[in-house]
C-alpha cells in the first residue's frame, strides 16, 4: 500500500521543528514501529519533493507494547508506534508528531524524565516491608504494570511537565504503594499525595481510555484517594 | 571509590540496591528508563526452592536441576550459591510488594520446564515487570537519598582498559552528546546480544551487543558465545519474535504435530518423565526433527485447550490477552502454531564466580555475562541470575575498590559510533542463516567466509567492533565440536565429557577453560 508519512521533525532541543512527508510502499500488517526501523534503513531516502530524510530519531525497546518507549502523537492520539499497524491509515496521511507535554530531544525522542522525577518527589516507595492483602493483590498486579510511557499526561487538561500535578503516570504506581504502607508508615507518600495528585486532578478521567497497557485507572484513583485523603484504609490491612 | 553500573535491568538494579543499602553511592547508567530495559518482558516466573507445594523440594533439587539442564557446563560453585540464595530473594521480593498468589505453607510455585519439581514463583506471565516495579521503586528510595545517581540516557562511550586493568568508563548523553568521564569500577549489566540476530529475537532492540564487541576489542574475555537459546514456542510477529511463555507448557499446554491426519504429542511419547517441560534445547531440537518427518505436518502446535478457565482467569489471563491481541487466536479454543526463536544468550562476558571479568575492576552480571546457564539455561533461571549476579558483582566490587583507591582521571576518547542499520542487518542475515538450531563445519566455515567479505563495507568503528564479536560467535561454534544442550552439530552429534570446557575468546584466539570443580559447601547447610 502506497502510505503518505508526515513527520514533524526537529534537529535538536533548541532548533525550529519543521515537517517533512515521506510516500513510502508499506505493509498494511507492519506497525509504525517497523515502518521507522524500514524507513531508518533505506540507505538513501528523500521526501516528496527530493530531500534527503536522513535518521528518523525515535525510541523504542521491546516492540510488544511491554516497555513503553516508543510513545508518539499519531495521528493526533498519543499511542504505541509497535501496537499501531498500518493498514489503519490505508485511505489517509501517516502523521507522526513526538509528544507535546514533554521537551522534545530530537524528533520523536522527548525527555520524560519529569515522571521519573515526579516518582521520587512523592516518595513513592517502601520503608517496611510490604503489607499484602488477597483484595489489594489484583490492584497492586494492575498498578504494577504502568509503563510510565506518558499517553496519560498527554491527554491531561491538568498536567504540564513544569506543573505541581503528577497525574496518572504518578497516582498509579501510587496506588501499589499506599496499598502496602504499613498503616503506622502513611506519612510522607499520603501528605506528597493529596498535594500532587489529589488538589490537582480535575477528574476528567481522560486518561481512562488512553493507557496503552489497558490498566483501569479510575480505580487507582479511587483507591488511592480513600487512603491518602478519606482515610478509609484496607480492612483487611487493619 | 566510584562505581558505576552500566545497564538499569534487574542486574543493574540489584547491584545498585546491594551497594546503596551498604551507603557505598554509585552511578546508574542506562541508554533508556528501567521501565525499558528487557527484564519487564520476562514472563513465566523466578525460580527458588520455597518447598511450599508439598513435594519435599531442596537446594540440591534446584541445584542438580539447573546443572543437568546445562549440561554440567556451568560453574557449580556459582550455581550453588545461585540455588541457595534464591529462597531469600524471592522473599525480598514478597517483602517488596511483587504480589506473588500465595498459598497457606507461601508463595505458590508452578512447573517450569527441566525442573522436577514446582519451584517458579510467578505473578501471571509478567513476574519480569511485578519484579522490575517493585525493584525500582526500592532504588528510586536511594535515589532520593544521593546514593544512587541516574544517567538515564547515556551510552558507554569508551571502557578504560589498559594492561587488563579497567579505570574507569566514559559515556555520552544521547540528549545532549555531552561527554561525561566516570573513573572508577564498573560493573556491565547491558543484557544479551539481540544486536547480533536482529529482528529474530524475542527481546529488546536496545540490547545491541554494542558493549560485548568493546569488551572483545578491548581485550576483555568472552565465553561460550556459541549457546544460544531458540525457545521452543515463539511466533513471528512486525519486526520480532513473540514468545509464548513456558507458563503455558507449565499449566498443561501440550505440544503436537499433525502426523498421518491426527495430532501427535510427540514430547510426551518421547519424554514420558518431563514430557512437554523438558529442558527448552532438547523441546525445540525435537520440534525441528517432527517437522521434517516426511509423514508429519511442517507445524508445530501448542495446545492449551485443555487449561481449565480458572487457570486462564488467575494465572495465564495476560498471556492470553497477548495471544488474542497479536495472533487473533483465542487459545482457549485453539492450538497456536509455533516455532522456536532466539531468546537467550548463555555466552557472553567471561566472570568468574564472584562476577569478576578478566579484566581488574571490571565486572559484569546479567545476561551479559556467562554465567549459571551453561549450554542450556532453566525457564525462571535468568531473573533469578540476574538478581543474585548483580548483587554478587555488587559486593565483589565494593570488596576490591577498597584495595583500588581512587581513580586515576581518565583520557577524552574517541567520538561515539553507533552500528549502522544497514550493516548491522547484514552481520544478522548471515548469523541468522549460519547459526540455526542445528550447525555444521561447511555452514560454520560460510559464516566466516560470509563475514569476511563484508568487512570491506564497514563503514565505521563499531560496524568493525560488531563483525569481530559476530566472527567469534561463529569461530566458537566452529570450535566445538561436539553437540551440548542449545548447540547441536550434525557432523558431531555426540556430546563429548574431552569438550566438557568452557570456550573462551580473547581478541581473535579461541580456546578451551577448564570448569572449576565442586567445592565442599557442606559447611552452606
Amino acid at each position: 500500500m502506497k502510505l503518505i508519512i508526515e513527520i514533524l521533525r526537529q534537529k535538536d532541543r533548541t532548533s525550529e521543528p519543521y515537517r517533512q512527508t515521506i510516500a513510502y510502499e508499506a505493509l498494511p500488517d507492519d506497525t509504525v514501529a517497523t515502518l521507522l526501523n524500514k524507513l531508518n534503513a533505506e540507505p538513501a531516502l528523500t521526501d516528496t519533493v527530493g530531500a534527503p530524510v536522513g535518521t528518523i530519531h525515535w525510541q523504542c525497546s521491546c516492540l510488544q507494547k511491554k516497555c513503553g518507549a516508543c510513545a508518539m502523537r499519531i495521528n493526533g492520539t498519543p499511542r504505541l508506534a509497535c501496537d499501531t499497524k498500518l493498514g489503519e491509515f490505508i485511505k489517509g496521511r501517516l502523521c507522526l508528531e513526538p509528544l507535546r507535554k514533554f521537551p522534545t530531544v530530537r524528533d520523536l525522542i522527548v525527555d520524560r524524565s519529569v515522571m521519573m522525577d515526579n516518582l521520587r518527589a512523592i516518595g513513592n516507595w517502601l520503608e517496611q516491608p510490604a503489607v499484602q492483602t488477597e483484595k489489594a493483590a489484583q490492584l497492586c498486579y494492575d498498578a504494577s504494570r504502568c509503563l510510565q510511557c506518558g499517553c496519560c499526561l498527554e491527554v491531561c487538561p491538568n498536567f504540564t511537565a513544569d506543573g505541581s500535578f503528577y497525574g496518572a503516570a504518578a497516582f498509579v504506581p501510587a496506588s501499589k504503594v499506599l496499598s502496602q504502607l504499613k498503616k503506622e508508615n502513611r506519612q510522607n507518600l499520603p501528605q506528597n499525595y493529596r498535594k500532587n495528585i489529589y488538589s490537582g486532578c480535575g477528574k476528567s478521567l481522560s486518561c481512562q481510555d488512553i493507557c496503552p497497557a489497558g490498566i483501569d485507572v479510575e480505580q487507582k484513583l479511587v483507591n488511592s484517594n480513600a487512603v491518602a485523603v478519606w482515610k478509609r484504609f484496607f480492612k483487611a490491612s487493619q | 571509590m566510584s562505581i558505576s553500573i552500566i545497564g538499569a535491568g534487574l542486574a543493574g538494579l540489584s547491584a545498585a540496591l546491594t551497594l546503596a543499602e551498604q551507603g557505598v553511592a554509585c552511578n546508574l547508567i542506562s541508554a533508556q528508563a528501567s521501565e525499558r530495559a528487557q527484564s519487564v518482558m520476562a514472563e513465566g516466573g523466578i525460580n527458588a526452592c520455597l518447598d511450599t507445594m508439598g513435594e519435599n523440594d531442596s537446594i540440591e533439587n534446584h541445584f542438580d536441576d539447573t546443572m543437568r539442564g546445562g549440561v554440567f557446563l556451568a560453574d557449580p560453585n556459582a550455581v550453588w550459591g545461585l540455588c541457595r540464595n534464591a529462597p531469600a530473594i524471592v522473599k525480598r521480593f514478597y517483602d517488596l510488594g511483587v504480589p506473588f498468589p500465595v498459598n497457606e505453607k507461601g508463595i505458590v510455585q508452578r512447573s517450569f520446564g527441566g525442573q522436577k519439581k514446582k519451584r517458579t514463583a510467578f505473578v501471571k506471565s509478567s513476574t519480569g515487570k511485578m519484579l522490575m516495579t517493585s525493584l525500582i521503586d526500592e532504588v528510586r528510595k536511594y535515589e532520593a537519598r544521593g546514593l544512587v545517581t541516574r544517567l538515564p540516557h547515556h551510552r558507554v562511550q569508551a571502557l578504560h582498559i589498559q594492561n587488563d586493568i579497567c579505570s574507569g568508563v566514559t559515556v555520552t548523553d544521547s540528549f545532549t552528546d555531552k561527554s561525561v568521564p566516570l573513573p572508577g569500577s564498573v560493573i556491565l549489566a547491558c543484557g544479551g546480544m539481540n544486536g547480533l540476530f536482529e529482528g529474530m529475537t524475542t527481546g529488546t532492540t536496545q540490547n545491541t551487543a554494542e558493549l560485548a564487541a568493546l569488551c572483545l576489542e578491548n581485550g576483555v574475555e568472552l565465553a561460550n558465545l556459541e549457546f544460544i537459546q531458540y525457545h521452543p514456542t515463539t511466533v513471528g510477529i512486525s519486526g520480532k519474535r513473540l514468545l509464548i511463555s513456558e507458563a503455558a507448557r507449565g499449566e498443561g499446554g501440550r505440544l503436537f504435530v499433525e502426523r498421518n491426519g491426527k495430532p501427535w504429542y510427540f514430547m510426551e511419547e518421547k519424554y514420558p518423565e518431563l514430557k512437554n517441560l523438558m529442558p527448552r534445547d532438547v523441546v525445540s531440537a525435537e520440534m525441528v526433527s517432527v517437522v521434517n518427518m516426511p509423514d508429519c505436518g511442517g507445524q508445530v502446535y501448542l495446545d492449551m485447550t485443555g487449561i481449565g478457565m480458572d487457570v486462564w482467569n488467575t494465572r495465564l489471563s495476560d498471556l492470553r490477552e497477548q495471544i488474542m491481541h497479536y495472533l487473533d487466536i483465542d487459545p482457549v479454543k485453539k492450538p497456536v502454531p509455533v516455532s522456536p526463536g532466539i531468546h537467550y544468550f548463555m555466552g557472553g562476558i567471561w566472570v568468574d564466580e564472584a562476577h569478576r571479568t578478566s579484566v581488574k575492576h571490571l565486572y559484569a552480571a546479567g545476561e551479559c555475562a556467562c554465567q549459571y546457564h551453561g549450554a542450556n539455561r532453566l525457564g525462571g533461571n535468568s531473573l533469578l541470575g540476574a538478581v543474585y549476579g548483580g548483587k554478587t558483582a555488587a559486593q565483589t566490587a565494593l570488596n576490591e575498590g577498597k584495595e583500588a583507591g581512587d581513580a586515576p582521571a581518565l583520557k577524552t576518547p574517541e567520538p561515539y559510533f553507533e552500528a549502522t542499520p544497514r550493516f548491522r542487518a547484514s552481520v544478522s542475515q548471515i548469523l541468522t542463516r549460519y547459526l540455526p538450531i542445528l550447525r555444521n563445519e561447511t555452514e560454520l566455515k560460510q559464516a566466516l567466509h560470509e563475514l569476511d567479505l563484508l568487512e570491506k563495507t564497514a563503514q565505521n568503528p563499531a560496524d568493525v567492533r560488531l563483525l569481530r564479536l559476530a566472527q567469534a560467535v561463529a569461530g566458537c561454534a566452529l570450535f566445538r565440536k561436539e553437540s551440548r544442550g542449545s548447540h547441536r552439530r550434525t557432523d558431531y552429534p555426540e556430546t563429548d565429557s574431552a569438550c566438557q570446557k568452557q570456550t573462551v575468546v580473547k581478541h581473535n584466539e579461541i580456546f578451551y577453560r577448564d570448569i572449576p570443580e565442586l567445592k565442599n559447601h557442606e559447611a552452606d547447610n
